[in-house]
């Protein structure tokens, strides 16, 4: 057991550079250690932290996905067009998640029937899902909702934001099938050597298609809170979001090769990735810059897993 | 002969939680072949990878032709002349021959362009000593592996090395092509290159050698002249007890039969390939290399689409239409990659053993894992597979203990068939002992086994039939114990009856 935490600390020194870049801000930013912006922060990470706990699935097996902007770009827009047609709320909550679920599904099939690499599957399906958007809203945004609907984004239980609350339950959810199910150990299992899986007779495609289908719901799932705490779907909505829902999980030590990283590690990656969003907004940094700072971030954080991949 | 050119005295090394080497001396002449045997763990590579500079000794000195080596790294040690060739050849199977061996030293033209006309040049000469028609501009891929290793040698020759180390060289090679290394081999010898030799096949040592020096655990227990050692000996110092038997036969009631096979073909593959296996009953297939005995299984197995044929389990014709279906009927592969297509290594010992029953062993997706632990514990205990615990990634157990765990994986999906191909393969003398005894558990708990093997001796020891494949069909079935290696080895090479109308597959040899 003090093993496996030793070993834990090891993977995760992530948690140090969380800590210090909080104690960082905390020092130069009045504002930053407040209870408000905390709550802000965390609502924030919500959104693309639960897509980087569906795509810690999809990284898990090797794979990628690239799509899951657009695709919640789609569902938002979706979901605000039933309700402007006024759909009954579970009935659109249903259908956002089956937008979701449908392009997981698409993409998932498209890599393992046709065997195209993730990569180019879900680079297609960005393009297409985000297409579709902009079909759909003819480019303008779709907005002025019920006060049930915005709940969803803006609403309070216990004191805790309802975003955040989604977002807890999904990441203690995901932990578990990671860890107590078939899929789960299938999942790792696949990322290790897809080959064998197969060989043991196995199902491996089933369980591919299956992450790609997560990664797609949880995209569908983040839509309703963003279009819900907006009160809009832009058209636009999510572009650019894959890369912090990627930074997310690589920095949370999962490996792009597969096989390795956990929910935990994206949970404490999203985090500290909402905390360095806020960090240069708080500090004034200009958004052209902060794209420069992340697309750093990325690619220390796939260095780091190099050098962590070396010392097996 | 008798200057030294290499010597290695008193290396250790250990890494976390395990002394590696300790107190290793080691030394080459001039010229000469000097074996390095023991089993999987004994610091053979550890040595080795000291040697190339890839790990730094934690204590000890080498000198190289009277100098001491004080800056190690890879690049001063081949600049020093020694060379490593690696099981697993480090040739870029998509260039060509001479670009293989020019690799980042290409002779140039003014204006930055390759002198192709030199390079190749330069590659006949290197290969003219060798005797063989190896075209420079052939891309690596199509050439045999024997051939690929003639590429390893002269690449290291042409980089002016004296000091070979090969690392299991014939582990890949059919009997010609080994016969044609030895004679590559004697000759480099007698230009004055010396060679250490690293090989579990140790009927290839008196062949070859003229030191053997044995280490065992990390330390070296003897070097002597290979007259003076018989290969009991050897086996003998490299287990550190002598093996009572080599291979544990026992023999088996002959049960019902378990599986039959009937006009199996594959085009291009294999040909109305008809055999049956009774419960109790090994059934060995051997041939050479390429002649079809893999692929023959793979098609039973699923992985293979059959063109023709039909397959009965237990009397009842059973459609395998992939490998699902195939594991369903209860047929349990072993493969000959097992790195590659039977473990995942970065998993843990239990998550690779149990991966086949994770269905049976689930309510609603969700697994027992308590049962999963105790099914695991039993199978390391009953398997006597060495690890540390069930948690242990099977990346750090030894080939031996891989091998346990798939057949670990398969055991608990309680197969009625297994297929082993190449069991043995890379695996030390003491652990393929234990698992000819598995196998021969195996069938005596009712299974049929089918072992697929190049290894005359293990075919003729451990089978209760052997099936003998050429050209994708089995060409003679054997019973135990009416037949000698050499009339085995007459049907493998196609020397005997049905050779007319068969082809041979996949000579691979591109000239």
């Amino acid at each position: 057991m003090k093993l496996k935490f030793v070993e834990t600390l090891k993977d995760y020194g992530i948690i140090l550079a969380f800590f210090i870049i909080v104690v960082a801000l905390s020092i130069f930013s009045p504002v930053f250690l407040t209870v408000n912006n905390i709550i802000n922060v965390i609502r924030q990470t919500s959104i693309y932290g639960i897509m980087a706990v569906g795509m810690t699935f999809v990284i898990l097996t090797g794979g990628i996905d690239l799509s899951v902007g657009s695709v919640l770009g789609l569902s938002g827009a979706i979901c605000a067009g039933m309700l402007k047609a006024g759909n009954p709320i579970p009935i659109v909550v249903l259908a956002t998640l089956g937008v979701g679920i449908a392009c997981g599904f698409a993409s998932g099939t498209f890599i393992t029937k046709a065997r195209i690499t993730p990569f180019v599957v879900t680079l297609g399906m960005m393009s297409i899902a985000r297409g579709l958007t902009l079909i759909y809203t003819k480019g303008y945004p779709i907005s002025g909702f019920s006060a049930g609907f915005r709940l969803i984004g803006g609403g309070y239980i216990l004191g805790l934001p309802i975003p955040i609350i989604i977002f807890l339950v999904i990441v203690v959810i995901a932990y578990i099938v990671l860890t107590q199910t078939k899929l789960g150990r299938y999942t790792y299992a696949i990322g290790g050597n897809e080959e064998t899986v197969r060989l043991s007779g196995i199902n491996s495609n089933f369980y591919k298609t299956l992450v790609y289908v997560i990664s797609g719901a949880t995209a569908g799932l983040s839509s309703l809170i963003l279009t819900s705490r907006l009160n809009s779907a832009e058209p636009v909505a999510g572009s650019g979001y894959e890369m912090d829902v990627i930074a997310a999980v690589v920095i949370g030590g999962a490996s792009l090769k597969g096989g390795r990283g956990s929910v935990w590690g994206t949970f404490i990656g999203s985090l500290l990735i909402g905390v360095i969003n806020n960090g240069m907004n708080l500090l004034g940094i200009s958004p052209y810059f902060q794209q420069v700072v992340k697309g750093l971030i990325i690619i220390g954080a796939v260095w780091l897993d190099q050098l962590r991949a070396k010392e097996d | 002969m008798n200057e030294v050119v290499l010597s290695m005295k008193g290396i250790s090394k250990s890494f976390p939680g395990v002394q590696a080497l300790r107190s290793v001396d080691f030394d080459l002449k001039k010229g000469e072949v000097h074996a390095l045997v023991g089993e999987n763990g004994a610091g053979k590579s550890t040595l080795m990878k000291i040697l190339s500079g890839l790990y730094r000794a934690d204590e000890g000195e080498i000198w190289l032709k009277g100098k001491k080596i004080t800056i190690g790294g890879i690049k001063a040690m081949i600049d020093a002349g020694v060379s490593v060739i690696y099981q697993e050849l480090n040739l870029i199977r998509q260039l060509s021959v001479a670009e293989n061996i020019f690799i980042g030293r290409e002779p140039m033209l003014p204006g930055g362009f390759i002198d192709w006309k030199k390079m190749h040049n330069d590659v006949r000469m290197l290969l003219r000593p060798f005797n063989v028609s190896i075209n420079p501009k052939t891309k690596v891929y199509m050439l045999s592996p024997a051939y690929q290793q003639v590429v390893e040698i002269v690449k290291a020759l042409s980089l002016k090395s004296d000091i070979l180390v090969m690392d299991e060289p014939t582990a890949p090679l059919t009997g010609n092509e080994v016969d044609k290394l030895f004679e590559i081999i004697r000759n480099l010898k007698k230009n004055g290159v010396s060679i250490i030799y690293i090989s579990h096949r140790l009927e290839e040592i008196p062949q070859v050698a003229d030191r053997v020096t044995i280490l065992r655990d990390g330390e070296k227990i003897l070097t002597k002249p290979l007259a003076e050692l018989t290969t009991a000996e050897i086996i003998k110092h490299m287990v550190g007890r002598t093996l009572t038997e080599q291979y544990p036969k026992t023999s088996v009631p002959i049960g019902e039969e378990v599986l039959r096979v009937e006009g199996l073909s594959k085009k291009g593959y294999c040909s109305d390939v008809s055999f049956s296996i009774h419960k109790g009953e090994i059934v060995g297939f051997t041939g050479l290399v390429g002649a079809g005995r893999t692929e023959i299984m793979q098609t039973i197995y699923g992985r293979l689409k059959k063109n023709a044929g039909k397959i009965y389990i237990d009397g009842k014709e059973v459609r395998i239409r992939s490998v699902r279906d195939a594991v369903r009927q209860g047929i349990g592969l072993i493969p000959e990659e097992r790195k590659r297509q039977g473990l995942v290594l970065g998993l843990s010992v239990q998550d690779n053993a149990t991966m086949t029953i994770l269905d049976r062993e689930s309510v609603f997706g969700f697994l027992k894992t308590k049962k999963l632990s105790a099914l695991t514990r039993k199978m390391i205990e009953t398997m006597n597979i060495k690890t540390p615990s069930a948690r242990q990634l099977v990346r750090y157990l030894s080939g031996g203990n891989q091998q346990k765990v798939i057949l670990a994986k398969w055991f608990l999906h309680q197969c009625r068939v297994y297929i082993f191909d190449e069991p043995t393969r890379g695996i030390d003398v003491g652990a393929k002992v234990e698992i000819y005894k598995l196998m021969q558990n195996l069938a005596k708990e009712g299974a049929g086994v089918i072992m697929v093997s190049s290894e005359l001796p293990e075919i003729l020891n451990m089978s209760d039939r052997i099936e003998v494949v050429f050209g994708g069909s089995i060409v003679k079935e054997f019973r135990r114990d009416e037949v000698d290696s050499e009339t085995v080895m007459e049907y493998a090479l196609g020397l005997r009856e049905r050779t007319s109308q068969q082809t041979v597959l996949q000579a691979g040899v591109e000239s």
